[in-house]
């Protein structure tokens, strides 16, 4: 069953330098209990993506055109003020970027998240605590620690909190950017465990946001490559992690290091990512392709559909 | 050509404007500072009134605005708008000249005080902190009565009070600069403390010691005025303080010769504010808050 | 493996910062604390050789790259190069030594000064140690570094470059000196991860060519299986192991170097999932655990592990480690 339907999607954003054209024509697709992961380098339109589906775009940033569709629900042309009561954290929620870092130092940890939940939900307070400390057993923090303030808690700690945070309202969707990117190796390792095991017992569905491929292919279940500001490749993780099509795709794959592989010397794409202002004509990829013909300059490539739920958007699949 | 040393120019200057130009304050401010300077500047061929005590028509002393006068005269006959012209030359040569100087002063102690931390560090802050805590003004007639008043020992008075914001603001700058790694880059390559300090930090301070300069301007006038009106100024220059002075003492207040007080007035004001302004205008535009990425 | 293969010589390298302690605490108790950031560090890197320091936040990496370049004043220990000890130099020397010591940053926002132009970055070295003919050095460095046409950069800022290019002007600025040496902090993690392969390969590329070799400080142990030859994994200050880095990806004995490889992800998503297999965070540098610092966290802790700090010994030939098991 569709959970989100994003459609077309066009978000813009206003500079003194002219129109950054973060994302451009992206559509995406996610079923109940997915796990999606979506990545690429930084300027690629990731963030601004999932800052359009929660309608939290900053002021100069405004969705042009296009459907965002949540569980039947027309995200885009709904009021701030259902936005918030009906959807905002208890339908969709969000774990940011140096999230741990946003917790407030002068609140304990769980009047933060009981503060959270009765914003939303008409409950007592105590039933409210109740609720912290069954969330803080789910992620695996002793539940007499949600007394404590945020310095008290270390960065595991406070990652796992914000998850909580996340979870308070048993929410359908929960959107997170870069959640591990800040941690050391092993409490990374930790979190990510810990994120497998809420989606299966939750039965949660979760965007992933990183440039980090192999987080990805540790958690998600389905993967979206994205190329300034479009999606390149999307589709289950086996198929676009093991046999990726698109030009951008092979390339970031097979220079990702792991540490399984043979050791080896990388082959890097070469060039760089370019300018949104101004962004290359036909396929933005083009100037950085070792296959480009002369169609990739002058056409911007329709995304078709490869084989069941595989999509990608090149020239030279259109054949 | 993105590659010449004076296309460069052009785009730092195009870029500078174009941040300038955001701030209303800043062009409020830059305009008022223009109308002064050129006043000030050109004073001689806007008017042919004399201002020497004895280039005044005496039976024309005391007289409200009119067409021949256009803001009255002074106690011995003088055009009070060309006191004021004039007035602006020293009020502002002062001004600018004692927040270099302060300027001078200040980014010295900030930077040393910043850069080599350590005992250096704490004993220019303990001055500083000393300097900071003596009530300005009071400190500031002491020193004018002691060393008598003329120009250069009123630019003295004023700058030896007024360079330890300067050297707060440097030092906090240079402290945070410190840790950043391309000062220790400097090092690394076998850079000299005066190298790094001369070439690295300097240049990345220098916008804000300007800002802060011209916000000393404002202060420094301000100081300017207060001395002369309290009688401590140079009695042979004519500056706006001076006016106000001489208003003053010819009982202008209960006599309400209004012209002799509100004109001096409103000029001190607004070149402070003025200064101000833009201070403030470019100090936005130099903060470093959001590093372009 | 004589002495001649050996660049520079680590030797008990310590570095101990002293906790600023409020006025009643330091009445209160008589003992001075420190954090130990690096403790008795010895090892050595070859002519030619890319050695990867490795370990997370806090492990001392980064302190120990930057004491070996004389940049931080050492507690006590010994750098050797090439026979000289670097840490007993005078001015001079130093300056000398700078010649043939280089460093290249993590953070390419940070390490190039916002207010100089790539040009004078670059020759700033040349500068300082009066050497001639500028332009052209400057032109040829900046080749070197793959930023071509070289002209084009020269009266840029920073802020107009990418960080990829940004960290390529760090690398010319590095080499115009024709270093021996070079100590990398972390130089790919802050960037974009198609541009990070093109900047290791130019490093491999700079080693081959002009025989430099590497300090190559990480977190990222599968970036370090590709680069470099040897590794050490740096705990609380120590370093715990040591091997060639096949040996010790494929070969691991010590328990921390064992659980920081299951816990890296692989970008296969059908092979095993990263694991953590330790539980808990680093502990508080200030109060370290007794006796082996890892005693905390390890599956197979001892009596004697919370006693007694383990020596570091070679269990196999180039393969060292410290700890109570063997």
């Amino acid at each position: 069953m569709t959970l989100l339907e994003v459609e077309n999607l066009h978000t813009y954003f206003e500079t003194r330098e002219g129109t950054v054209k973060a994302v451009d024509d992206v559509s995406l697709k996610m079923e109940r209990g997915d796990s999606l992961g979506l990545a690429g380098e930084s300027g690629c339109g990731k963030t601004t993506t999932m800052l359009s589906i929660m309608r939290l775009l900053p002021s100069n940033g405004k969705i042009i055109s296009g459907k965002i569709n949540f569980d039947g629900i027309d995200m885009v042309s709904l009021d701030e003020d259902e936005l918030r009561r009906k959807i905002r954290w208890k339908r969709m929620s969000m774990v940011f970027q140096g999230a741990m870092n946003a917790l407030n130092p002068v609140f304990r940890v769980g009047d933060q998240i009981v503060q959270a939940i009765v914003s939303h939900e008409n409950i007592e307070k105590e039933k409210a605590w109740a609720r912290v400390e069954e969330l803080f057993q789910l992620v695996g923090i002793d539940p007499n620690r949600a007394k404590d303030y945020p310095h008290e808690f270390s960065g595991g700690m406070k990652q796992r909190a914000v998850i909580a945070l996340s979870l308070a309202l048993n929410p359908d969707l929960v959107i997170a950017d870069e959640p591990v990117t800040a941690l050391d190796v092993i409490v990374q390792a930790q979190i990510l465990e810990l994120v497998r095991e809420l989606i299966n017992k939750l039965n949660i569905s979760m965007i992933l946001i990183t440039h980090d491929l192999s987080v990805i292919a540790d958690t998600c279940n389905k993967a979206a490559i994205m190329y300034a500001g479009k999606i390149v490749e999307q589709g289950d993780i086996m198929t676009i992690f093991k046999s990726p099509e698109h030009p951008y795709s092979q390339g970031l794959l097979t220079n990702y290091p792991s540490i399984k592989s043979e050791r080896m010397r990388f082959t890097p794409i070469s060039g760089r990512p370019p300018n949104l202002i101004n962004p290359p004509s036909g396929c933005r990829f083009h100037p950085r392709c070792p296959f480009a013909m002369e169609v990739c300059s002058k056409k911007v490539p329709e995304t078709i559909e490869l084989e069941r739920g595989h999509y990608i958007a090149c020239h030279l699949k259109t054949n | 050509m993105a590659g010449t040393k004076t296309a460069l120019y052009k785009r730092r200057i195009r870029d500078f404007i174009l941040q300038y130009k955001e701030s209303k304050l800043g062009i409020v401010g830059l305009f008022i500072l223009v109308f002064f300077i050129f006043v000030a500047t050109f004073a001689n061929n806007l008017s042919d009134h004399s201002i020497k005590p004895t280039g005044g028509i005496l039976k024309d002393r005391f007289k409200p605005p009119s067409s021949k006068y256009i803001l009255g005269t002074d106690d011995v006959g003088r055009d009070i708008a060309t006191l004021i012209m004039y007035g602006g030359r020293i009020s502002l040569l002062i001004g600018f000249l004692a927040a270099i100087i302060s300027g001078g002063i200040g980014t010295i102690v900030g930077l040393t005080a910043g850069y080599f931390g350590g005992w250096k560090e704490d004993l220019l802050m303990r001055i500083t902190d000393i300097v900071l805590v003596i009530p300005g003004l009071p400190l500031m007639l002491v020193l004018a009565s002691l060393l008598g008043s003329n120009f250069w020992n009123i630019i003295f008075v004023i700058s030896v009070i007024g360079w330890t914001g300067t050297a707060r603001v440097v030092r906090a700058q240079v402290l945070s600069l410190k840790e950043r790694a391309f000062i220790e880059s400097s090092k690394a390559i076998g850079a000299s403390d005066l190298r790094i300090i001369g070439y690295h930090l300097l240049p990345n301070v220098f916008p804000l010691i300007v800002a802060q300069m011209i916000l000393g301007v404002g202060g420094a006038i301000l100081s300017e005025a207060a001395l002369s009106f309290l009688g401590l100024g140079d009695p042979s220059s004519v500056s706006w303080g001076m006016i106000l002075h001489w208003a003053f003492a010819v009982g202008s207040l209960s006599s309400n010769y209004w012209w002799f007080i509100i004109p001096p007035g409103i000029c001190i004001t607004l070149v402070s504010l003025g200064f101000t302004f833009v201070g403030f205008a470019l100090d936005q535009i130099v903060n470093p808050r959001i590093r372009r990425r | 493996m004589s002495s001649k293969d050996k660049l520079v010589v680590i030797e008990n390298l310590k570095k101990y910062y002293p906790v600023r302690m409020g006025l009643l605490q330091s009445l209160r108790s008589k003992e001075r604390l420190f954090v130990k950031a690096v403790d008795e560090v010895s090892f050595h890197i070859k002519n030619g050789e890319i050695y990867g320091l490795a370990g997370e936040s806090g492990c001392g990496k980064t302190t120990t790259g930057k004491l070996i370049l004389n940049l931080i004043t050492s507690t006590s220990g010994k750098v050797m190069f090439k026979g000289e000890d670097i840490l007993s130099l005078k001015k001079g020397g130093i300056k000398e030594f700078r010649k043939r010591a280089q460093i290249i940053y993590q953070d390419p926002y940070e390490s190039l000064d916002p207010r100089m132009t790539i040009f004078d970055f670059v020759s700033e070295p040349l500068i300082v140690h009066n050497i001639g003919d500028i332009e052209k050095r400057v032109e040829e460095a900046l080749e070197t570094a793959e930023l071509t046409p070289p002209r084009e950069f020269f009266y840029r800022f920073p802020h107009e470059l990418s960080g990829g290019q940004r960290q390529r002007v760090a690398i010319a600025r590095a080499m115009i000196l024709n270093p021996e040496f070079i100590v990398a902090d972390e130089p790919v993690s802050m960037l974009d991860v198609s541009i990070r392969t093109s900047i290791l390969n130019l490093m491999m590329r700079l080693r081959d060519e002009f025989d430099i070799s590497y300090l190559y400080i990480t977190h990222d142990l599968a970036t370090a299986k590709h680069i470099c030859d040897r590794i050490g994994i740096m705990y609380l200050g120590k370093i715990v192991e040591e091997a060639e880095v096949e040996e010790l990806i494929d070969n691991a004995l010590h328990p921390y170097t064992q659980a920081l490889i299951a816990a890296v992800p692989d970008p296969d998503p059908s092979v095993e999932k990263s694991k953590a297999i330790i539980k808990g965070e680093i502990p508080d540098p200030i109060h370290l655990p007794t006796g082996c610092r890892f005693h905390t966290r390890c599956h197979y802790m001892k009596d004697i592990c919370m006693k007694v700090e383990p020596e570091i010994k070679e269990v196999s030939e180039g393969h060292r480690i410290a700890c109570h098991l063997y």
